[in-house]
């Protein structure tokens, strides 16, 4: 059986993700069974970057509102500088051919990296698995993500 | 050095020269060289490493110019 490694998206962060998507795909490059959970801001990251995000209760349409989320929207953890950060990071990781925290993610999921959503999260913040991108693998909660752990050889919270 | 196959990965970054070259020795056959080209300096230690994680056998490399050439044998 092959060895595990589990991570967990805790961040919505641009950055942290590429870290996180960059770890995964080198643990299946390497043969390991690697599986992302993805929880609270983390959820960001797996949103579709189209179309509306439904909830219900206006706490929860304002928190969506101002937490859209999708890969594409995700910022910099530092230096975001309301979007200029990103671009000019964007542009530096073109110019030497990085690829994005898009294409890392659809490269990560056809590698083989497990992705789940923590449904506690979700019920949270009031939403429907429609608001999700279809790459996601299984909505979940903490004894699905501990029993990967468990047996993990590598288990990283980012 | 001989080789059965060759990846261009000169210009790409990490994780990609890993990732491609996991990937290619997927279409190898066992006991057949893979040469991977690169260059980003991090391949000269991560080629070694990922060899030794896989089980398959690092045979040697070659640097000429920014090029850094690597050579890796099938064995899984």
């Amino acid at each position: 059986m092959a060895e595990k490694m589990t991570l967990i998206m805790f961040s919505g962060d641009m950055d942290k993700a590429l870290a996180a998507f960059n770890l995964a795909i080198g643990g299946a490059s390497i043969g390991m069974e690697v599986s992302m959970f993805f929880t609270f801001w983390g959820l960001n990251v797996i949103k579709k970057n189209e179309g509306p995000i439904k909830s219900k209760g206006v706490m929860r349409k304002m928190l969506n509102f101002m937490n859209r989320g999708g890969a594409k929207r995700a910022g910099l953890s530092k230096f975001h500088m309301f979007g200029m950060g990103k671009w000019m990071m964007g542009k530096l990781m073109k110019n030497v051919k990085s690829p994005s925290v898009q294409e890392l993610m659809v490269m990560a999921h056809q590698s083989g990296v497990k992705f789940i959503a923590c449904t506690t999260t979700i019920g949270m913040m009031g939403l429907g698995k429609e608001a999700f991108i279809p790459e996601v693998d299984s909505y979940a909660g903490v004894a699905t993500y501990l029993a990967d752990a468990k047996d993990g050889r590598i288990n990283l919270f980012i | 050095m001989k080789a059965d196959a060759t990846l261009d990965c000169v210009g790409l970054y990490c994780p990609m020269p890993i990732h491609q070259t996991a990937n290619k020795l997927k279409e190898l056959k066992t006991g057949q060289v893979l040469e991977v080209l690169a260059s980003d300096e991090g391949i000269k230690e991560d080629a070694p490493a990922w060899c030794r994680a896989t089980g398959n056998e690092f045979i040697g490399m070659e640097e000429q110019g920014g090029e850094i050439k690597v050579y890796i044998k099938k064995t899984k």
